[in-house]
């Protein structure tokens, strides 16, 4: 009988015992406290939406995406799509999404090459030069992308001339306050021979680039690659273009009655938005170049300057390869920022993804919750993809360790 | 049990929250001492900012009316600007008690954005502004012309609808807010410049040089604009709606800001003595005092007063009463009966 009681005593004062045993024990510990965490931040996800569900009862609205196939009523003035007004909403949102991807495409192009040629000229020896980049930089970073955008925006639209007064380059391209407007191509029966010699072109300068380089391996003889290259995809399709009796004429803008009509035209506002999102963000990336660059111990400078290697091919061959493993991410992270501050283009009126789903839309249905849910998911698939492919990237240039 | 009862609690913490969104409007403005009035970002006539930095307009004024009626004090206002886009989630949001900034009552917004419309204090129509230089007499006129719009308006549709039906081409130039608008147009960024007539007039009269510039015959929608609250309380909708016809029986009736006391103290007939609280007690039915019509016409007066003085011949604005005249001088401004 004494042992019974003495068992039941011992797991009544056992019971305490194990927990705090489990406390005590750092790896336990370590799970209750993640499962503890987990079911707080469940708990306070759960209250958020359900908070959301019921003020949105209480207001009697419904939840759902029927808007999506609405007619959307409204007018774009930048599409890459066809649309009209008589489009659905969820056109709209594509037309938006595409004008976002545009610009964002355009601006990480523009800025990484004004980038690196900033980084690099920071890094000359010419004082002058290194010390304009260097004021440029300081200036641009240092100010708010917005005002950027405000300031070029501004810009075009007080000091350009109207349409009627445009300054013409060559009489094909014209600038006015309305936009930028060049001559547009009208391919005519034939052109496809044109581009099949591109094709061409392009497949035998790869072709000689593999040969150039297993001949530079096995003799040393270098081939100027570059030059034959560029010559090959120029020329052949030049050729061909003009033996096929140049099957393609241009059609210039002429004057209407208020704009300019025919060709193609940039909006003020994409421009705005492209050179300001660039200008700014190659500030940036500017110095992420100057930091891969100077990142390189100067012996490689020196060891490669032994070699009898020019300072140019130095940099090309040497320098840079090794900077991009220094630089890539961190420039990835740029590309996401000027994505992202794309979104600003609603100060000025072009017309992204905000300013059509998540304006236009939002305010003609009163559907907040649904449609800042779908701008919310746009940018974070823009996101993911730029780091996707940036991560490739970054694994493909890597140092590989033997 | 303790885990179920923290449960019971948590959810009636969550269920208390969300019924807190429907609880009375009134309470909360006497609770503040303010009442959050949602107006225009800066449209010369209706909600701006005077030269001394106070808020000045017809939207302004009647807004100062309502919070007289209210809280005994037209001053106790705190004025939230809002742009065509933000004003709806800002009275959603609680952030404001009513919407006065010209806002076009429709369909969709009463029925699906689940907002009240009070009664239209302005009946408004859709017209155009355009450079006299341009030589252009008709809207129809405006084939392949960049046309100026506040994004997020009912003029947006507007102008999509007119084009279409008409089938001529435009580009849109979308904007936040009028005062952008307004300089856009004057950079010429864009041909015409399109919203409410009223709007327009207002716009024009800052130009430097108003005559330059003149406004298209064409009036392409109806714009009926007015205050606008939360759905779901009645109460408050009741109090707004009932202070504005209090501001239109006053024009009728002939109480002024400057005779309002003398009128309550010797009513001239049973209609003005109900109005202001010397006989029965309209005010309690409502959950305000005796006296707070009488208040609200003596912050700025009654709805003439408050037209003429912000918007009327002689101001810089200069529109005619037009449809906003009483029902007794050709226009639709009629107020139901105080009884």
């Amino acid at each position: 009988m004494t042992t019974t009681v003495d068992q039941g005593s011992a797991t009544a004062r056992g019971e305490p015992n194990v927990l705090l045993k489990l406390w005590r024990n750092k790896e336990t510990r370590s799970v209750i406290i993640q499962i503890v965490t987990m079911a707080l931040l469940f708990a306070f996800f759960a209250y958020i939406i359900n908070n959301a569900v019921l003020n949105l009862q209480a207001l009697g609205k419904t939840f759902s995406f029927d808007f999506l196939q609405e007619p959307a009523s409204y007018d774009i003035n930048q599409t890459l799509i066809e649309y009209t007004s008589r489009s659905s909403h969820a056109r709209a949102m594509l037309v938006g999404i595409l004008n976002t991807a545009l610009v964002a495409f355009c601006g990480v192009i523009l800025a990484t090459i004004l980038g690196f040629v900033l980084g690099v000229i920071r890094l000359s020896n010419n004082w002058l030069a290194s010390r304009i980049v260097y004021v440029f930089i300081e200036f641009t970073r240092n100010v708010p992308v917005l005002l950027h955008i405000l300031l070029i925006h501004g810009i075009m639209v007080h000091f350009l001339p109207l349409p009627k007064q445009a300054i013409s380059v060559g009489d094909a391209l014209f600038l006015s306050n309305r936009g930028v407007y060049a001559p547009r191509p009208e391919f005519l029966d034939g052109f496809g021979f044109t581009v099949a010699a591109f094709g061409i072109a392009v497949i035998a300068a790869v072709i000689f680039r593999r040969w150039a380089k297993k001949v530079q391996e096995d003799t040393g003889k270098i081939y100027p690659v570059f030059l034959i290259c560029t010559g090959v995809i120029i020329g052949l399709p030049l050729i061909v273009f003009l033996i096929s009796g140049s099957p393609l004429v241009w059609e210039l803008p002429k004057m209407g009655r208020f704009n300019l009509q025919g060709g193609v035209m940039m909006l003020p506002e994409f421009l705005a938005l492209w050179l300001a999102l660039s200008f700014y963000t190659s500030a940036f990336i500017a110095e992420i170049v100057r930091s891969g660059i100077m990142a390189i111990n100067k012996g490689q400078w020196e060891a490669a300057g032994a070699l009898g290697i020019r300072r140019n091919r130095v940099l090309q061959l040497v320098i840079i390869p090794q900077a991009l493993r220094v630089i890539i991410p961190p420039l990835a992270s740029q590309y996401l920022n000027l994505t992202k501050n794309s979104s600003l283009a609603i100060a000025i009126g072009y017309m992204d993804i905000v300013a059509t789903i998540g304006g236009i839309t939002l305010m003609q249905t009163g559907k907040e919750m649904e449609t800042m849910i779908i701008v919310l998911l746009i940018y974070l698939s823009f996101s993911l993809v730029i780091s996707a492919f940036m991560n490739w990237y970054n694994k493909r240039i890597a140092l590989v360790e033997r | 049990m303790f885990k179920r009862a923290s449960i019971v609690a948590a959810a009636a913490a969550v269920v208390g929250i969300a019924t807190g969104a429907q609880a009375a409007t009134l309470d909360d403005v006497k609770a503040r001492g303010v009442l959050h009035c949602i107006v225009n970002t800066g449209l010369p006539g209706f909600s701006y900012t005077d030269a001394n930095g106070n808020w000045a307009g017809f939207d302004a004024d009647m807004c100062r009316s309502v919070a007289a009626a209210v809280l005994g004090d037209g001053d106790k206002v705190k004025f939230i600007p809002a742009t065509g886009k933000t004003r709806f989630t800002l009275l959603n949001s609680k952030e404001g008690d009513v919407i006065f900034r010209n806002t076009t009552w429709t369909f969709v917004r009463d029925v699906d954005v689940k907002l009240t419309f009070i009664h239209p204090t302005y009946y408004d129509g859709q017209g155009f502004i355009i450079r006299k230089s341009k030589g252009v007499k008709s809207a129809k006129e405006l084939d392949g012309a960049t046309v100026c719009i506040q994004t997020g308006t009912t003029t947006e549709l507007n102008l999509a609808d007119f084009f279409r039906a008409n089938k001529i081409k435009y580009t849109p130039v979308p904007i936040e807010d009028s005062s952008e608008a307004r300089k856009n147009y004057l950079a010429d960024r864009c041909d015409a410049y399109t919203t409410d007539a009223s709007g327009l007039a207002a716009t024009r009269a800052t130009f430097e040089k108003p005559s330059d510039h003149v406004i298209l015959p064409e009036i392409i929608s109806k714009e009926p604009l007015g205050p606008v609250v939360r759905h779901g309380d009645n109460q408050w909708e009741d109090i707004v709606r009932w202070a504005v016809f209090a501001l239109i029986q006053a024009e009728e009736s002939g109480v002024t800001a400057a005779n309002a006391d003398e009128m309550a103290k010797t009513p001239p007939n049973p209609d003005v003595a109900r109005l202001l609280g010397a006989e029965g007690d309209l005010g309690a039915m409502l959950g305000l005092d005796k006296a707070w019509a009488l208040r609200a016409i003596k912050a700025r007066g009654n709805f003439g007063e408050i037209f003429e003085s912000n918007l009327g011949t002689k101001t810089p604005i200069g529109l005619e009463r037009g449809l906003n005249a009483l029902y007794t001088a050709g226009g639709l401004q009629y107020a139901p009966p105080f009884r």
